[in-house]
């Protein structure tokens, strides 16, 4: 295949008649107003904040997606799933469940024990801070911090995204360790760099950092640190602070 | 072990704390140090994060009672480098040269990981070639870093040879990488949309050499370490975890499969083609370190039948994309100090045409961009699955990268394998678990 780029591959309906302002920009190389002739004036992109917090795939969802959803929702029932999965998002040929966090450990006992779901294995836990990445409802309240669950079913070999999000200034979420007992590390990895609070984890400690370390470092609003290089009085800012393509 | 401490004993000293007498002891003769003969006390050693047999700056902090583990704490953090936050600070392709640096032993494995990822949210794939070559290194890389498993597993049970031959061994197949990459480690050989560079001239009969040698020399391997008492005594039902231990803990790669499930992410979730080449999964069913030792001795044997394959099937054809807004503008070739260059390459954009100069610029500085989204890659590294959790904004530089590194997983399975174990057996399931710090702590 020869490198012909399909914005949000699987998600029909992104154009810019239903796209939300602000969410999307237009150009290869952050041109705009200009007579672009590097040929990327076509591409259109879809900032992630914007995506994630907006759509909605519609059913079917495809190949064995609707099978597991199906089988999700017989396991806990049509009532729970409905208040439990706010959406679901398929993109790339992945299946993405956003969760409501109250009922996160509902979902996740279901998923790992139901015969015909069978997430055994807890792949990864992990943090994405949305800060300023557009979309709506920018501000104090925006839910910026993502927590990323990606489960894995061995019997049947798929795998599925759990996501959920929450505020810096409320950012506890449920310890899924009770169920999978793998998330340990990985929960006290994101407590560590993100700052987000795993309610029942057994010992949610520093795991990277020191244990006297102030801040979260993989917040957006962290800076990367470094310090300037002097070269016959020249000066190179660090990394994060030098001029950058926008 | 009948003398009493002695209070004057400049070694040991000792204070009441609320729960009993802690002792400090700085050097000295232990049996001075403890009246009590029957191992009541509970002694709380620290090993590391600077102990030869912790596998780099790994720290276990073990509560003992006589030689008995009673409670095994793991302390990591030491080799943190934040490769992940800076990731997002490099360009695409710039961040390649950071993941590699990750698990510094399977530096392949994170490249083709790292670029699978970013290939799936352009919803690109690289051409045959590139994807036969990788293949073709990676299995190379994993002969290498399984080598090392076993060196180093050697060194810590004490049996030196071991280590010497399996590091010779690993350096052959350095030099071959080296021949191909440029580097021995940290290549940056795998790109977002194909390769680097080609194979250079006289690659391919280094790599037949390389199948030449291997069989034989995994086969000394086997007569030095595989039959011998010693090496079987330390091995056997030690760091024992079976199947639902490991998945409960999210276990994977050798201590699974030598837990007896044959779970191999190239045959379950095949990538790159893996299904078309024709290799066995190695299992055991010991679930210890002895298990784990044999499969990664039959997994050499694996690799090096899927190099052969990989060989074979290579034809010629482009290592790169020919989107030219994604491949890099120019196909550098390796020269002689190891760095690509194309003078052809120079000249055009130096004297012939200022919009490919203008395009090299735009491109090298500033990079392509990623639609938005976020994927998840998991492939089989020698030590797990490693998965990549790749998110972009849309923009030139990733806006999450996140690594699930098996030996971050893997490890903390060392108390569940260890606690109520010997001290020694602690060791050998470190060993097993072939745990690489850079990895681990990013």
């Amino acid at each position: 295949m020869t490198g012909e780029i399909v914005p949000g591959d699987g998600e029909a309906g992104f154009d810019d008649a239903t796209a939300p302002s602000g969410g999307f920009r237009k150009g290869a190389f952050g041109v705009s107003g200009s007579g672009d002739t590097s040929g990327f004036g076509g591409l259109v992109r879809v900032e992630p904040g914007g995506a994630v917090a907006l759509h909605s795939t519609e059913r079917p969802y495809g190949g064995w997606f609707d099978e597991v959803t199906d089988a999700l929702i017989d396991a806990v029932g049509q009532a729970t799933y409905d208040a439990a999965v706010l959406r679901v998002l398929v993109d790339r040929g992945e299946i993405t469940y956003f969760v409501a966090r109250e009922h996160l450990l509902t979902l996740a006992q279901a998923l790992r024990d139901d015969e015909a779901l069978r997430f055994e294995l807890c792949s990864s836990v992990s943090g994405v801070d949305y800060l300023d990445s557009g979309g709506p409802a920018a501000g104090a309240t925006r839910p910026r911090l993502h927590v990323v669950l990606h489960l894995t079913s061995m019997t049947y070999r798929r795998r599925i995204r759990l996501e959920l999000a929450v505020t810096a200034e409320d950012p506890h979420v449920p310890s899924v360790t009770g169920i999978y007992p793998t998330a340990d590390w990985h929960e006290r990895e994101t407590f560590d760099m993100f700052g987000i609070v795993f309610d029942g984890h057994p010992a949610l400690t520093r795991i990277l950092m020191p244990d006297d370390w102030d801040g979260h470092p993989q917040r957006k609003d962290y800076p990367l640190g470094g310090v300037p290089v002097e070269y016959h009085g020249a000066t190179i800012p660090p990394p994060d602070t030098r001029r950058a393509y926008r | 072990m009948s003398t009493v401490y002695n209070e004057a004993d400049p070694y040991a000293g000792s204070r009441e704390t609320t729960e009993g007498r802690v002792y400090t002891v700085t050097g000295g003769d232990w049996d001075l140090t403890f009246a009590d003969p029957h191992g009541e006390d509970r002694l709380v050693v620290n090993m590391g994060p600077q102990h030869p047999s912790t596998h780099g700056v790994l720290r276990l902090v073990l509560d003992l009672e006589g030689e008995t583990v009673t409670k095994a704490r793991v302390v990591i953090g030491y080799l943190h480098t934040g490769i992940e936050k800076n990731t997002e600070y490099r360009n695409w392709v710039q961040g390649t040269t950071f993941v590699t640096r990750m698990d510094y032993l399977s530096p392949l494995f994170n490249e083709a990981g790292y670029c699978l990822a970013v290939e799936k949210l352009l919803g690109i794939e690289a051409p045959q070639r590139a994807q036969t070559i990788r293949v073709l290194v990676m299995e190379l890389n994993r002969i290498a870093s399984h080598l090392v498993a076993l060196a180093t597993f050697g060194m810590e049970m004490g049996a030196l040879t071991g280590m010497t031959n399996g590091f010779r061994e690993r350096e052959m197949v350095l030099d071959v990488l080296e021949e191909i990459t440029g580097l021995r480690m940290n290549h940056a050989y795998i790109r977002p949309g194909g390769l680097a560079q080609d194979l250079p001239e006289g690659a391919v009969e280094s790599v037949r050499d390389l199948l030449e040698i291997l069989p034989k020399r995994v086969a000394d391997f086997h007569r030095l370490l595989t039959g011998q008492p010693i090496w079987q005594n330390r091995l056997k039902d030690a760091g024992y975890l079976d199947v639902t231990g490991c998945v409960a803990l999210g276990v994977t790669g050798p201590i699974l499969r030598a837990a007896g499930l044959p779970w191999d992410l190239r045959k379950v979730e095949p990538y790159l083609g893996y299904e078309t080449y024709d290799f066995e999964v190695p299992t055991a069913d010991t679930s210890d370190a002895w298990g784990r030792y044999l499969v990664r001795m039959a997994e050499v044997n694996e690799s090096l039948k899927i190099v052969a394959q990989a060989l074979d099937r290579l034809e010629p054809g482009p290592v790169m994309v020919d989107d030219r807004k994604i491949a890099w503008p120019a196909q550098l070739s390796l020269g002689a100090d190891g760095m690509g260059n194309s003078l052809e390459h120079v000249r055009n954009i130096m004297g012939q045409s200022m919009e490919s100069l203008i395009h090299h610029f735009k491109l090298v500085t500033e990079g392509f961009r990623v639609p938005a989204g976020q994927v998840y890659v998991p492939i089989e590294s020698p030590r797990g699955e490693l998965g990549f959790h790749v998110v972009s904004d849309g923009g030139t530089r990733p806006w999450r990268v996140h690594v699930r590194d098996p030996s971050f997983v893997n490890l903390q399975a060392t108390a569940a394998m260890s606690e109520g174990g010997m001290i020694a057996d602690v060791i050998a399931a470190i060993a097993s678990i072939d745990p690489v710090m850079g990895g681990v702590d990013r």
